[in-house]
């Protein structure tokens, strides 16, 4: 293939704070990758752990949790529980065998649409260089590195 | 267009989706191939119709919708266009009034999050039909929800006293509904009970200001809460709960008169600055200066409403040592009490409006500008203060040594327009400084030099005062006044400050001797905006400022409901602009507390009984307290009028009893299988980037 290649990544983006923080990258017309396909929440708090495992399952090479800023939450304490679960499943997927790198919570508020950019870009290219996770046809999902694909 | 899987008998309940593409004019239609999109997403699962459009808000794109749903019996509708925050309600409108179910309908955003922010043409296109993809799947999921009604407390919270929180608190109060007005500082009346004259009418300020302050006092619907803070808020639209700590002013309200024995005989001046400069004998009217009283027993202005005198604690005698009690000997009234408290109270309003105004940029923070520093430079608040006819000179425009000035120069955007301080324009600045001029150049035969980046007055009367300032006789130059020194360089300069900065009509460097320097301070977001922002849920944008819904179509309402902005904090402002978009909150939230009622979102979380272990795991995790564990049944239980729909329980339940209505499990999976839907069936491949021709 002559084309570089393209991560998916979902990003889960809390109505609140990090949607709008996307939101004005587009007013202020900021450019960056096309990779992150945005899924919006009422809360990072209603990110289910399960929803990241799905992701992956389902085809995504990385997976974005973006919510309001510690003490910013709408819901006064939602983020603090997002930060909570993703710690546990960070460790869970490392278990999977799975680059922990491939599931990034950030924190994004409304005015930050640099910060969302910087984000994106980045996220994209951590897994980009960790290249696109194989998938097999009973379902398991695993690190191209462990299967001896060269990128 | 195109029209797919368009069988004509149905089953009732199976998802017939329509589907719509914008172009928004070019600003989709310039970046992505919506064409393209309108396509793949005519192939994708029960979608009946798909079509792109010119204007899909426009009243004909509405109308497209409402047709379709009648013709093809839609029961789903995606519409791909700019953000929900914007038009998701029009769209809702336009599905409803054709019978459909509101939330059977979809936005998806290509716009804020694809258009504009992808370079890439082929990889919008593909951006854009993942994200309409997400959406439609999860569409097909949507239930019909119905919208909840919240009663709303015909009672409104205003914080903030200044003219913008006056303004609104009074128009809601002459509506006949109840106004609490929140104030900080012991007076109401903000920043502009310190100007003297108003540009560019050049009316008294406090002609029009304090005949406001005390129709506020003064009406029957309002309770002023001055010397009072927010200290908790809680509940939402319809239904606030606020804490308000009133402090304490060791001055008994119900007692004084405000006849200001006890102020006169303090003997402790509040900045020890100025104490010392007193001491020393040197004339104090310049940082330390004010239109009042002095004291550690002091009143604000003397037009203070109320007129009630506070004991500032941390400078007083009494509170350090004990060994003063003068005005507690003064007072012939008994008002004087050391021993008050704070005191708290709980009030429930339906509405707030947030009216908190501005800091002024502090001056010391340009230290080449020489505040603080070299003597007969002050700000433009200080100017205020000496040119105010209650100030300590009696409204006299004097040097530090009682001279007047012969020559005076004022700089332009202290602390605005500059990367090193904010970027934002303060808006104010020039029409003030332009007036400080006039009031120069009026009381005083001096030279004045205006140090000028751009000459802003885009304002009602604004460019014929400019225009009416020059004829006056002051001197423009163009260039940012970099630098002010004391240090001569001809015996000309000895004893002058000096400006500096560069002419840019001439091009070249000037260097301005002149007696007194008056910097024109920006103004900034207020210390505590964040945590405010924080109680109420109301943002801070890029230049601290509270962030309104929308700043062209809602420039007074917030993203959390049943909250309003006005005046200065949502951006800098002058007072008619302060003054009309707090009419224009007040309107909003009289046009909320007169239905009484108001629909929110359908969306709240609901446990399924019979599911429910009984764990409690969800209990605690509720920041609404919506959640009622009830013991006989050994169930958890929703109340669907306190649930905000965060979804945190949701998320939590670990047997999975919990629905998010709305954003339920089974909705927001479908969406992640939307957005990574090999799109290689319904969408040719975007073409290769990098070389033409495509050597490997
Ligand atoms: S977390 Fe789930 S199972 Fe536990 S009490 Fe709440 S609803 Fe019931
Ligand atoms: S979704 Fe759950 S946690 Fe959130 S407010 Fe409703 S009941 Fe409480």
């Amino acid at each position: 293939m002559s084309q570089e290649y393209e991560p998916k990544i979902i990003g889960f983006l809390c109505r609140w704070c990090s949607y709008m923080g996307a939101d004005l990258a587009g007013t202020m017309r900021a450019k960056y990758v096309p990779n992150v396909i945005p899924i919006k929440v009422m809360c990072s708090g209603r990110v289910d752990p399960e929803f990241v495992l799905q992701a992956i399952k389902k085809g995504a090479d990385g997976v974005l949790v973006a919510g309001c800023h510690p003490g910013d939450c709408h819901y006064i304490e939602g983020n603090y529980k997002t930060l909570r679960r993703m710690t546990l499943l960070s460790q869970a997927i490392k278990s999977f065998g799975i680059d922990p790198r491939r599931v990034r919570l950030e924190w994004v508020s409304a005015a930050e649409g640099d910060v969302f950019v910087k984000t994106i870009n980045e996220f994209t290219q951590t897994i980009k260089e960790l290249g696109p996770l194989e998938r097999l046809s009973n379902g398991i999902v695993r690190e191209p590195a462990a299967a001896g694909v060269a990128r | 267009m195109s029209e797919t899987n368009g069988s004509p008998e149905i089953k009732k309940d199976e998802p017939r989706i329509g589907v719509y593409v914008c172009h928004c004019g070019t600003n989709i239609a310039g970046y992505l191939d919506v064409n393209k999109v309108a396509e793949g997403a005519g192939a994708l699962p029960n979608v009946v119709v798909s079509r792109d459009y010119k204007y899909m808000c426009s009243s004909m794109g509405q109308e497209l919708i409402e047709n379709d749903i009648k013709e093809f019996g839609l029961n789903r509708v995606v519409v791909s266009a700019c953000s929900p925050t914007l038009h998701e309600k029009t769209f809702r409108a336009a599905c409803s009034r054709a019978g459909m179910n509101q939330y059977q309908f979809q936005m998806a955003n290509i716009r804020e999050h694809c258009s504009w922010v992808t370079k890439d043409y082929a990889k919008a296109t593909e951006k854009a039909m993942r994200i309409v993809s997400a959406a439609t799947h999860r569409v097909a999921r949507n239930r019909a929800l119905e919208e909840r009604k919240v009663t709303i407390k015909p009672a409104t919270l205003v914080i903030g006293g200044g003219i913008a929180g006056i303004e609104a608190a009074l128009t809601i109060a002459n509506a006949g509904k109840k106004v609490y007005l929140l104030e900080r500082e012991p007076s109401i009346g903000g920043r502009m009970a310190y100007f003297d004259k108003t540009f560019p009418t050049l009316d008294c300020a406090a002609c029009i200001l304090t005949p406001k302050m005390s129709e506020a006092a003064n009406h029957p619907n309002i309770e002023l809460l001055a010397y009072c803070e927010l200290e908790e808020l809680s509940g939402y639209l319809g239904n606030f709960k606020a804490k308000i700590r009133k402090k304490a002013r060791y001055i008994d309200e119900d007692l004084c008169v405000g006849c200001g024995n006890c102020w006169e005989v303090c003997p402790q001046w509040r900045s020890s600055e100025a104490v010392k400069k007193r001491k020393a004998g040197v004339k104090v009217f310049h940082h330390e200066a004010t239109i009042s009283p002095m004291g550690s027993c002091y009143i604000p202005t003397l037009q203070a409403v109320p007129k009630l005198p506070v004991i500032e604690k941390d400078t007083c005698i009494h509170f350090k040592t004990g060994k003063c009690n003068k005005c507690l000997e003064a007072c012939t009234l008994g008002a004087v009490n050391f021993d008050q408290q704070d005191t708290y109270r709980d009030i429930e309003v339906g509405t707030i409006i947030v009216a908190t105004g501005t800091k002024v940029f502090d001056a010391a923070r340009v230290k080449e500008l020489g505040w603080g520093r070299l003597p007969n430079v002050i700000t433009s608040q200080e100017f205020e203060i000496l040119c105010n006819a209650s100030g300590p000179t009696g409204g006299q425009i004097l040097m530090e040594n009682g001279e007047p000035p012969k020559s005076v120069a004022i700089l332009h955007c202290v602390g605005s327009r500059d990367e090193n301080y904010n970027v934002h324009c303060s808006r104010v600045c020039c029409m003030y400084s332009l007036k400080i001029a006039h009031l120069v150049r009026e009381k005083l035969d001096a030279d004045v030099f205006e140090f000028y980046i751009d000459m802003r007055t885009p304002g009602k009367g604004f460019e014929e005062f400019y225009h009416r300032v020059m004829d006056e006789g002051v001197i423009m130059i163009r260039g940012r006044g970099a630098a002010v020194s004391d240090v001569p360089f001809t015996p000309e300069e000895e004893g002058k400050l000096m400006v500096e900065a560069e002419d840019t009509l001439l091009g070249m460097r000037r260097r301005v001797p002149v007696d007194m320097v008056i910097l024109a301070v920006g103004l900034e977001p207020q210390e505590d905006a964040m945590d405010l922002g924080r109680m109420l849920g109301v943002s801070c944008g890029m230049s601290g400022f509270f962030i309104e819904r929308h700043p062209k179509l809602a420039p007074a309402m917030t993203m959390a409901e049943g909250i309003f902005l006005a005046g200065t904090c949502q951006g800098p402002k002058d007072i008619p602009d302060s003054v009309a978009q707090a009419g224009a909150a007040a309107g909003q939230a009289l046009a909320l507390m007169d239905q009484g009622e108001v629909s929110v979102e359908g969306f709240f979380a609901e446990v399924a009984e019979d599911a429910c272990s009984g764990c409690r795991t969800c209990v605690p995790l509720c920041p609404y307290r919506a959640i009622d564990f009830i013991t006989d049944k050994n169930v958890a239980r929703v109340n669907p009028a306190l649930c905000q729909a965060c979804g945190t329980c949701v998320a939590a339940c670990p047997s999975s009893a919990i629905t998010g209505q709305g954003y339920s499990d089974d909705q927001l999976v479908a969406e992640l299988d939307g957005a990574l839907l090999p799109l290689s069936d319904l969408f040719e491949e975007p073409e290769p980037v990098g070389a033409p021709g495509g050597g490997v």
